[in-house]
């Protein structure tokens, strides 16, 4: 049979051009490859949100993809704008006492504490010492309570579930002192104009000290689960960084401007309620990633318990509320048996603590940043105008930065990180 | 199973025979997986009821989706203002029968203490409501009231439920 | 470290008329600018170490019987010498357009929409002017004075972002 040769094995090896041909050829292939020039590419647009399981609250962000790269966002925000501004300006001052405590419903307290604050310096009213003392712990449990709100939802996105029912766990503990105190579960509305709205239970003080006992075994079990867990580390460490200059630019405060790197915390800087006698520290991150915020915000838990503590040491006695009867609503039984307080206690419940015309802007550092209203007042009972400086609202401002350049993924850890609460950043 | 009146016979064999309607009706309402269109309160207390202390998985629904494709209890938690209504009309009509509502809170039921150009004064108004839940935030313990109560309507309920007329807006005012 | 008094005092040697009034009521210190050179002046500020923009407010003064019917409060912050200052300015119905300063300041971005959606202030050169908190249907300015507070306008749906991706 012809062709029958036979191959000699030695020839086969010199068979060169036979063999160099399929690399040439996978070259040409590569080469087509990387010369996406003329590749027919359309941008993939992917909406995350209004309703989204990750994101906590309802706004939407709009992007740009580049394959899995974000390469333009845009935020929208406003599914839960209420028309609060509006509102309070047909309530009476102390009618707008509810309305505070949904902006940040995570720490509601804060709220009333920063409203309330502003409205005594229009007055120009000093508080008692043990109101001072009093306001100052419920600030610092419910800054435990939003930290550990936050922290957990920032975990559970990243996908380490536990750690959010060990911190639910801590938070059930302290919401049911804040409950028997004020009788709420949420949305507590116990501070008022010039003091609170009653004094303190029997065992306040025993009840706090043992539900602060949970909160630093739940931080222990957490760092020891995520602080330099492999996973953890490499979905948080530099994503979302932002530089100290560009944080305070966007107008950051709060523990997200003190992860860039800035010395910044009003209970410092301005110390009200003898916030310069407590001995804390201010957590201050260094690269302002999504692992600093989450770590900042650990460490503030812990400062926030030395706080109340010292806090729990030095509660004087005394009244709760000043001795204006142009402020303060008279004791029940004097209105059930004085004309007097009678009338005097209509007067303030229908046309309102008559605030002098003017205003001001006050703030406090609530958990998520610098909390500021500013109020106008025409002389009347009714606020004329009051705008709320919300802290979430900036850092949302700063989300589009935040996210362009990093994966789809990245969007929730950055998101979780910023502790946005819908209820401020729409007011 | 075994609402009175309801022929629940069992066998020494071990089979148990029934109507076709109960069975269906025993298995919608001991598997209501919810969709939590959280807005805001109310979605904490939300999370609330779905932790171990309040713990809904009692009542078979444990499991929430997120997607309304998969799931059978839109539970609308917080104020839903004119801007999101169009979302919550959407997510509603992408459901699949059977399905049931839930209206969490002050806010969702009547537009709450809100009621100004801004917030859509009770979701009734754009979708059918099942269970109303009073309160500003509700506690835990009334949103496992409402699916119980939920529960015991399923079950009142024929095995095909009518068809929900489309609802006319009410014109804002 | 500058004090307050002296930047203030600096800022009127500098801008001369333009700074209508300076007054200090409960503590803060409040700049009153016209608004023509209300855009110098922020930027002088900035220069002088205001490098925080806490938030910007609108006030529409129908009922307090001002010259003009709305108002701009700027809320500035120094960080390093830990100063707070307000600057305002009056504007006026008829032409209430006033010079952006969100290029001096990225949190004026998003400030500034929510004083153009509120009150209907106008910012001059602002990368993407639109309603940011009601819906983009919405007609009219939900915070003036004289908008009915009970009435709610429906929107048919969501908005199309895609021109907002390329704009800031």
């Amino acid at each position: 049979m012809a062709g029958n040769e036979h191959i000699d094995p030695n020839e086969l090896e010199s068979a060169g051009p036979v063999r160099e041909e399929p690399a040439a050829a996978r070259e040409a292939d590569i080469a087509d490859e990387t010369s996406l020039d003329d590749l027919d590419v359309e941008p993939m647009y992917i909406n995350i949100g209004p309703t989204h399981p990750a994101t906590h609250g309802t706004f939407r962000v709009f992007c740009k993809l580049d394959g899995e790269r974000i390469a333009k966002a845009a935020v929208e925000i406003g599914y839960l704008h209420r028309g609060f501004e509006k509102t309070v300006e047909t309530k009476t001052y102390a009618l707008v006492i509810p309305y505070t405590d949904r902006l940040n419903y995570c720490s509601g307290l804060v709220n009333n504490v920063g409203y309330c604050k502003a409205v005594e310096r229009l007055l120009g009213v000093t508080i008692t010492p043990r109101t001072e003392i009093i306001r100052v712990i419920i600030c610092e449990i419910q800054r435990i309570m939003d930290h550990l709100i936050c922290v957990g939802a920032n975990l559970v996105d990243i996908g380490a579930l536990t750690n959010f029912w060990y911190f639910f766990n801590a938070r059930e503990k302290l919401n049911d002192v804040l409950e028997a105190l004020t009788g709420a579960r949420l949305t507590y509305s116990y501070v008022r104009v010039g003091g609170l709205a009653w004094d303190l239970p029997k065992g306040f003080e025993q009840n706090v000290r043992e539900a602060l006992k949970t909160v630093p075994k739940a931080i222990r079990d957490v760092e020891g689960l995520v602080k330099k867990n492999r996973i953890f580390v490499d979905r948080a460490r530099d994503i979302g960084a932002i530089g100290a200059a560009d944080a305070v630019s966007y107008g950051f405060t709060g523990p997200c401007l003190r992860a860039s790197g800035v010395n910044h915390d009003l209970r410092r800087k301005k110390p009200y309620y003898h916030y310069d006698e407590f001995d804390f520290d201010v957590v201050i991150g260094e690269r302002g990633d999504v692992y600093d915020r989450v770590f900042v915000r650990v460490e503030e838990m812990k400062q926030s318990l030395r706080i109340v503590e010292q806090a729990l040491k030095i509660l004087p006695g005394g009244p709760i509320n000043i001795d204006d009867k142009n402020v303060v609503l008279p004791e029940k039984q004097r209105v059930y048996s004085s004309m007097e307080e009678l009338i005097n206690h209509f007067k303030l419940i229908i046309e309102g603590v008559k605030v002098p015309p003017g205003e001001v802007y006050d703030a406090i550092e609530a958990p998520n940043g610098e909390l500021g209203f500013y109020i106008v007042s025409d002389g009347s009972g009714k606020p004329y105008r009051i705008k709320v400086r919300p802290p979430c609202f900036y850092l949302m401002n700063g989300l589009k930065k935040l996210i362009e350049g990093h994966m789809v993924a990245d969007i929730v850890a950055i998101l979780a990180g910023l502790n946005i609460i819908a209820g401020e950043l729409d007011r | 199973m075994g609402v009175k009146g309801i022929p629940v016979t069992k066998h020494e064999t071990g089979l148990i025979t029934t109507r076709l309607d109960e069975v269906i009706r025993w298995g919608r309402k001991n598997s209501l997986w919810p969709l939590p269109f959280g807005t805001a309160c109310c979605a904490i207390e939300f999370m609330g009821a779905v932790s171990s202390v309040f713990d809904i998985s009692r009542f078979g629904a444990e499991l929430v989706r997120f997607s309304p494709r998969q799931s059978d209890l839109l539970l609308v938690a917080g104020t839903i203002n004119y801007k999101l209504g169009p979302v919550l009309k959407r997510i509603y009509d992408q459901m699949c029968e059977p399905r049931y509502v839930i209206s969490m809170g002050a806010c969702a039921c009547s537009g709450g203490f809100y009621d100004n150009y801004a917030t859509i004064q009770g979701i009734d108004q754009i979708i059918p409501v099942d269970v109303f839940i009073p309160g500003c935030p509700p506690r835990p313990d009334a949103v496992l009231d409402a699916v119980v109560k939920l529960q015991e309507m399923i079950d009142k309920e024929p095995q095909r439920r009518p068809r929900q007329p489309e609802r006319e807006r009410e014109r804002p005012r | 470290m500058k004090d307050l008094d002296s930047i203030i005092e600096q800022v009127e040697q500098r801008f001369g008329e333009a700074v209508e009034a300076s007054d200090r009521p409960f503590g803060d210190a409040v700049l009153t600018v016209g608004r023509t050179r209300v855009r110098d002046v922020l930027s002088h500020l900035k220069e002088q170490g205001f490098d925080l923009l806490l938030d910007i407010g609108g006030v529409d003064g129908l009922h307090l019987g001002r010259r003009e019917r709305f108002e701009l409060v700027y809320n500035l912050y120094a960080l390093e010498s830990d100063l707070r200052l307000r600057v305002k300015v009056f504007v006026p119905e008829s032409d209430m357009t006033v010079p952006t300063v969100s290029d001096l300041w990225m949190s004026a971005n998003w400030a500034e929409r929510e004083a153009y959606d509120m009150f209907g202030f106008v910012f001059a050169g602002h990368p993407n002017l639109v309603r940011i908190l009601c819906h983009r249907e919405f007609v009219g300015h939900a915070l003036r004075k004289d908008y009915p507070i009970m009435k709610g306008q429906w929107a048919t749906g969501t908005s199309d972002l895609r021109p907002d991706l390329e704009r800031e």
